[in-house]
């Protein structure tokens, strides 16, 4: 029996800025995790990934990443991924420091 | 110090000005990704988890005032205010942007510093004593040889896309200070019949396979020294495996062909290689000698000292922890800790290296170096001058009397900002400093040096801690394994991995736990950890570390 397949989200880092990116189901850009469009479908993901990676110069590192769906939006399944969305920890800096401006 | 000539200067500005059209072709799209990234990490740039990483050089770890201004000139303008000193005498900046990394890199050449390879499969920044020309126990000072290696080895034809990194570490004491054990080359002044040379060792290094490298010369003579090293360097180019990076090592060809072979293929080259230098790198060691003239130390006497030294007990604890023996017994060397209590180990903020530069100029001939251990050292500071260093270093949150204790810690990036990672390790270092600074042991304890790694590249050196903390990913948690025993010294040795693993929120007891052993087991407060862990073994430190399985057993 195939393995059931585990829903995907689309993330990178920005060209310019170097920070943490997602890509959205209107093929566009978030910075935030909760806007990235969550992908149900393997064959899907591998189309929705070919029409991201047609930013690839003015984004880096493109991937395929594990996630399941939260009350907003798409969370990551890993550590991996929930560093990357907020930023380190040893100083509020990268996404959380972004968050405490608004 | 060693003073730029104008071709130096004229070739790093040719080489920014090329990086600057490079980084502008990227981003006008003439670039791809895949062209623009060895171009960005021959110059030092990676990309991380969160944002830009640029690694700059600091050769041999040795500074002067206006070095480290420019140090904190881009930390605060192209960056978030501070910057992570390594164990490789290297300070990295976590965040510029992409735009940004030409202007740092102009800023940075207008003081002489570069980040050239510092990222690649070339011959790395090349590291030493962080005591260098100040210990009492020095034969010569190490870094003009590590200087000429520097001039032979950048942008080298032959050695610019070998195997795998190389990294060469050189020492001019017999207490080795520069981990020259765990290099792919390793180098050591030594003395025959009074004529100072080099023990050349070859293969150690730590990551994924750990190894204590060999001596495959007892003695070189100085004159020899870089034909010697072009013949290792050639006989790794061409034995050295290129099928499997993680087998691309030195070490490893040196572990699959045995020393023998490879000191017989070395000799063989080196007798050609010899010929064709016809004596200008020596010319040019004389040239770069002259510029590592030793400062003036000034007399006076030492009373300031004494006296503050039996008067104020703070004063006295900095003192006896983070000086040591200088050359010239009116004079000592500082290390400055950048590891208070609870700080991420090897990070300084802006206004602390400005500080630390504008108190190197009062009090220290203008020179400044940065350790392997991640701290900041003063190498010639009179006596006299302590108590008013000390007070000033208190203004700026640098008083920290850690060195060599519990708290002062190597640990690598780990996944807070390192894109390879498997764990964090900064977290972990800052609360064990934390407990044991509430715990008021750390003095108690006495030596005893933790080193945390994120990953298996071992880029923290947990392998020869005395306690190595290596993080891991078990099944989607962190999960932290311990070593003991590793030592990073001339008596170099690999920890032995005590047993399992323990999770993020277990790993900090743990340490606990293999203290109060510790305290209990030693024949004294002399013995230090590592000597009661040589003496009695493993198996009480694993008792303590596991009491459960202790209890299945029983
Ligand atoms: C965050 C960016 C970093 C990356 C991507 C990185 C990458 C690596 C890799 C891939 C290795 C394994 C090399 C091998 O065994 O072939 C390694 C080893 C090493 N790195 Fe890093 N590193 C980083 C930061 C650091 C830092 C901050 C330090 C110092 C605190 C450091 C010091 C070292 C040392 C000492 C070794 C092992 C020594 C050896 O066997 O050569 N690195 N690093
Ligand atoms: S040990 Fe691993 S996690 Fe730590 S800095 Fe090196 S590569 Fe990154």
């Amino acid at each position: 029996m195939p393995r059931p397949f585990t829903p995907k989200i689309i993330t990178a880092n920005d060209l310019l800025e170097g920070d943490v990116i997602y890509f959205t189901d209107t093929n566009s850009w978030s910075r935030e995790l909760t806007e990235a469009e969550l992908i149900e479908d393997e064959a899907e993901a591998q189309l929705r990934l070919l029409e991201a990676e047609k930013d690839a110069l003015r984004v880096v590192g493109i991937y395929l990443t594990d996630a399941k769906s939260g009350d907003n939006g798409p969370e990551p399944t890993h550590f991996r991924e929930d560093f990357r969305r907020t930023g380190p920890s040893n100083y509020r800096h990268g996404k959380q420091e972004a968050a405490a401006n608004v | 110090m060693y003073k730029y000539n104008d071709f130096d200067t004229a070739f790093l500005a040719e080489r920014n000005a090329q990086f600057r059209a490079q980084v502008e072709r990227r981003i006008d799209g003439s670039l791809t990704e895949d062209e623009f990234k060895p171009l960005r990490l021959m110059n030092g740039l990676y990309l991380q988890l969160h944002a830009y990483m640029l690694r700059v050089a600091i050769p041999y770890g040795t500074l002067n005032s206006d070095q480290m201004r420019a140090l904190a000139l881009l930390a605060e303008k192209w960056d978030k205010g501070y910057g992570h000193f390594t164990t490789r005498q290297n300070i990295q900046y976590n965040w510029p942007k992409l735009r940004d990394v030409p202007d740092m890199l102009d800023a940075l050449a207008e003081v002489g510093l570069h980040a050239i390879q510092t990222s690649g499969n070339t011959i790395r920044n090349v590291t030493s004593d962080h005591f260098a020309a100040a210990a009492k126990d020095e034969l010569t000072d190490p870094r003009p040889y590590a200087e000429l290696i520097r001039q032979w080895s950048t942008d080298h034809p032959e050695f610019q896309f070998l195997g795998r990194k190389f990294k060469i570490a050189i020492t001019g004491s017999s207490t080795d200070r520069a981990v020259t054990r765990a290099h792919d080359i390793g180098l050591r002044m030594v003395e025959r019949d009074g004529v100072p040379g080099f023990e050349v060792i070859v293969g150690g290094g730590l990551g994924r396979t750990p190894l204590i490298g060999k001596v495959i010369r007892d003695y070189l003579p100085q004159a020899d020294l870089l034909p010697y090293l072009e013949s290792v360097l050639a006989v790794y180019n061409l034995l050295g495996r290129r099928d499997n990076k993680y087998k691309a090592r030195i070490k490893i060809t040196v572990l699959e062909n045995g020393i023998d072979t490879i000191r017989e293929m070395v000799e063989e080259r080196f007798e050609e290689r010899r010929r064709a230098f016809d004596g200008t790198d020596q010319l040019l060691l004389e040239e770069i000698k002259a510029h590592f003239t030793p400062p003036k130390l000034r007399g006076g006497n030492v009373e300031t000292y004494l006296a503050a030294y039996d008067a104020d007990p703070v004063f006295r604890s900095w003192a006896d922890t983070n000086l040591a023996a200088h050359r010239d017994d009116n004079h000592a060397i500082v290390t400055i800790s950048i590891k208070a209590h609870g700080q991420t180990p090897g990070d300084a903020t802006a206004a602390q290296m400005r500080a630390m530069a504008d108190l190197a100029e009062r009090f220290g001939y203008n020179e400044l170096r940065i350790s392997h251990e991640q701290n900041v050292i003063l190498p010639h500071v009179h006596k006299s001058d302590l108590p008013a260093l000390h007070a000033a270093l208190k203004d700026h949150g640098l008083a920290t009397a850690n060195v060599g204790l519990i708290s002062d810690i190597i640990a690598c990036p780990g996944m807070d900002y390192c894109a390879l990672a498997t764990a964090r390790s900064i977290p972990v270092a800052q609360e064990i400093a934390s407990r044991f600074d509430e715990l008021k042991l750390e003095h108690d304890v006495g030596h005893l040096q933790i080193k945390i790694s994120g990953c298996i590249n071992a880029c923290g050196h947990h392998h020869v801690g005395h306690i190595g903390i290596l993080g891991l990913d078990r099944a989607g948690v962190e999960n932290y394994q311990i070593t003991l025993g590793g030592d990073a010294t001339e008596t170099a040795a690999i920890g032995t991995r005590t047993g399992p693993g323990f999770a993020y929120d277990e790993i900090v007891p743990a340490v606990e736990r293999l203290i109060t052993a510790y305290l209990s087991l030693r024949d004294s407060a002399e013995e230090t950890f590592l000597q009661t862990y040589r003496r009695v073994g493993m198996d009480p430190f694993k008792a303590a570390l596991y009491p459960e399985a202790q209890k299945k057993v029983a």
